[in-house]
């Protein structure tokens, strides 16, 4: 009897010591794989950073108005001015067969594309 | 376990044949049982007590061991939580009110040489001259072969730069990161924003730290590494500031002025909408502070907040306002406007003469020095300063950026009957445009104190009641008629009923001797609408001159007032408001029936 629980016993301890270095491995997997996410974030943040910067200094009033006067032939947009507040009956409603137009020259910004 | 028997019988029965007490057997044997379960218990607890003690001493030495290595250990990042991102941006934006972003940061590389681990030192010193022109190739021969361990060659790196440094291949040339402020709308709220540089350098890192502006006002905030991820919002409008510049600049160069000045102000809340001070600068690259010339000719000096002008005429408003508050008068009272006035020494006169008497309404209308001076003497100093402090114009405003501190208003050292007839008019104390157009601000928005501020607020500001709701209508009337049909009729808006008042006042000499005879600070301080006044707008322009007239003019209608209306009319339907038709004002209505 007393031979059997330590044979048990002996199993048992194999069995644990088994578990906790598998769990010990897949704790280190699940850190390396955190960390490495933590890096994409990161980078993913400072690229977002640039590309508000960017953004921003793309649409700086000075480069819009500068865009704007040189299509003005094109465009023809002028400053706002009170004479184009309207009333809202005064909009058509839109015509059915008229949808948006197709979207052309797509540029890709986001960074999903390098993920494996 | 044998237990001794309490009486044993031999004992007992030997006792009894000696004739002895048997009973004493039996407490004797009852002592020595005692005695024995008394030393056992004893020892079972100093046992326990022992494996206690043994336990408290090892938790206590775990828990100071532990102490002892978080105390010896570096510190390093959590690796499995979700933080990291805080980490990354080393300064808070400052965006605008619609959260449009004034200033970022931005990553660039910075450049540091190290010429015991050079290669080719000449080779290098002769590209980095070719990359970068305005290095001396000499010098850098010099540094590189010298007895320099260690030298900074560029503060800021473009990533093209970068590139050209790593392709010339040398082991000593070294890039350490750095966060660079960016103001991508470059010259735009230059004055607001300030500008940034570089505190404690080291290789990998180096400190941002704000040295004008709201960049130095909110520097703690901004840097506070707790709150890096919120924003600094503002209460400025970037499309209203580009516009008003615009503007301002266009009307600047029209009218040969040497300097303009604009803020635009929300009346109830006392937000600052817009800013301007021109000529500016660009704060990603900012001048360095002037060392001669006077300081109000640099660009980066800000003429609405720092800028202390005598602001002529505008200031007639606050001596009408008075004297109607303390029900001296009321808009229909007739005044002596006789000019020339004396008194004393000195005389007071008119632009032009306006005839023997005026109703207070068209004094403000026409603009009349000796009316708002007999005004003044019946206000008497005390009063006048009394209701000056109230309006905010004889202290620094509480204005969020650290120049406003140099905005002091000048006073005249002694407060007396002539001070008060000058200051009446507008001249013989200094404020800023700033100070005025919360004044302005007080006076037209039913009453209550407003005091400006930078940051976007949520609600009006309900400040303490200076003039009655009664009085500031009354005023709001007489600056719509200023605008309708008096002195500042160019400032006419359709749509929206715009009040004002000029105010054109002679320089004061550089040497302090007087006034120039051919420069004048012409200031506009504008309300719309005027029947439910939004923003207050003041304009200033340094030394402006109208030429189209066969004379040159140099009065606010002719300089102030029409650019002041170009901004309005720009700038009001970007906030929003519809032009709308005036009410008109009540005809008497007389009862003709019973």
């Amino acid at each position: 009897m007393r031979s059997v629980l330590f044979v048990l016993t002996a199993c048992a301890v194999i069995g644990l010591a088994f578990w906790a270095y598998r769990e010990n491995f897949r704790t280190q997997q699940a850190l390396s794989t955190t960390e490495q996410l933590q890096r994409d974030i990161g980078a993913s943040r400072a690229r977002l950073a640039v590309l508000r910067a960017e953004w921003a200094y793309l649409t700086r009033p000075s480069r819009l108005r500068d865009l704007a006067d040189l299509n003005f032939d094109s465009l023809g947009l002028m400053p706002m001015a009170p004479e184009q507040f309207g009333r809202i009956d005064q909009v058509a409603f839109p015509l059915e067969e008229e949808g948006l137009l197709p979207i052309t020259d797509v540029i890709e910004v986001s960074n999903m594309g390098e993920q494996p | 376990m044998i237990r001794t028997p309490l009486r044993p019988l031999a004992r007992v029965l030997e006792a009894r044949a000696k004739g002895e007490n048997p009973d004493a057997i039996e407490r004797e044997n009852l002592r020595l049982r005692h005695e024995e379960m008394r030393d056992r218990a004893r020892l079972r607890a100093e046992g326990r007590l022992l494996v206690l003690g043994v336990l408290f001493i090892c938790a206590f030495t775990m828990v100071g061991a532990r102490m002892a290595l978080l105390a010896a250990t570096e510190p390093t990042e959590p690796r499995a939580s979700a933080a990291g991102s805080d980490i990354l941006a080393l300064r808070a934006d400052i965006v605008d009110r619609h959260g449009r972003v004034l200033a970022t940061n931005l990553e660039t590389f910075s450049l540091y040489a190290q010429p015991p681990q050079m290669i080719d030192p000449e080779h290098a010193a002769t590209e980095l001259a070719r990359i970068f022109p305005d290095l001396d190739r000499e010098r850098l021969v010099r540094d590189f072969t010298g007895s320099r361990k260690f030298l900074w060659i560029k503060r800021r790196l473009s990533p093209e730069q970068k590139q050209a440094v790593h392709d010339i291949g040398d082991p000593g040339l070294l890039f350490g990161p750095r966060d660079m402020r960016l103001y991508p709308n470059g010259t735009l709220a230059a004055h607001v924003l300030g500008g940034a540089s570089f505190g404690r350098e080291g290789v990998h890192a180096a400190e941002v730290i704000g040295v004008a502006g709201v960049e130095r006002q909110f520097d703690e905030q901004l840097r506070d590494p707790a709150r890096a991820s919120e924003p600094l919002e503002l209460s400025l409008d970037l499309t209203v500031q580009a516009a008003t510049e615009e503007v301002l600049l266009g009307g600047m160069r029209m009218l040969n002025a040497k300097g303009a000045a604009a803020v635009l102000m929300d009346v109830h809340t006392g937000e600052v909408i817009s800013i301007a001070s021109l000529p500016d600068f660009d704060p990603n690259d900012r001048p360095a502070p002037p060392t001669q010339g006077r300081p109000d000719d640099s660009p980066l000096f800000n003429r609405v907040v720092q800028g202390v002008y005598e602001l002529g005429s505008t200031f007639k408003i606050f001596t009408v306002a008075q004297a109607l508050e303390l029900g001296m008068v009321n808009p229909e009272t007739i005044v002596n406007t006789q000019s020339p006035m004396t008194w004393g020494r000195h005389r007071i006169s008119d632009f032009r003469n306006y005839g023997p008497e005026l109703s207070v309404s068209k004094v403000i209308e026409k603009s009349s020095n000796v009316g708002t001076a007999r005004l003044a003497i019946d206000i008497g100093a005390e009063r006048q300063r009394e209701f000056l402090g109230q309006l905010g114009l004889l202290e620094v405003t509480g204005f969020e950026m650290v120049e406003s501190r140099g905005g002091r208003p000048l006073l005249p050292p002694r407060w007396s009957e002539l001070s008060t007839m000058t200051i009446s008019y507008g001249h013989g104390m200094s404020a800023t445009p700033l100070h005025l157009a919360a004044a302005y601000a007080t006076i037209v928005n039913g009453g209550t104190r407003v005091s400006p501020t930078l940051l976007k607020q949520t609600g009006p500001q309900y400040g303490p009641r200076v003039i009655s709701e009664k009085t500031s209508a009354q005023l709001r009337r007489m600056l719509r008629l200023t605008v309708s049909q008096g002195t500042a009729s160019f400032g006419e808006v359709k749509g929206y009923a715009v009040g004002g008042k000029t105010g054109s006042a002679d320089k004061p000499r550089i040497d302090g001797r007087g006034y120039e005879k051919e420069k004048v600070l012409a200031t506009f301080a504008a309300t719309f609408p005027a029947h439910d006044p939004k923003y207050v707008l003041i304009v200033t322009l340094d030394e402006a001159v109208e030429t189209s007239g066969s004379e040159p003019r140099r009065t606010a209608g002719w300089t102030a007032v029409p650019v002041a209306a170009e901004v309005i009319r720009r700038v009001a339907p970007l906030l929003g408001l519809r032009p709308e038709v005036e009410p008109a004002e009540l005809t008497g209505i007389t009862l003709t029936s019973n």
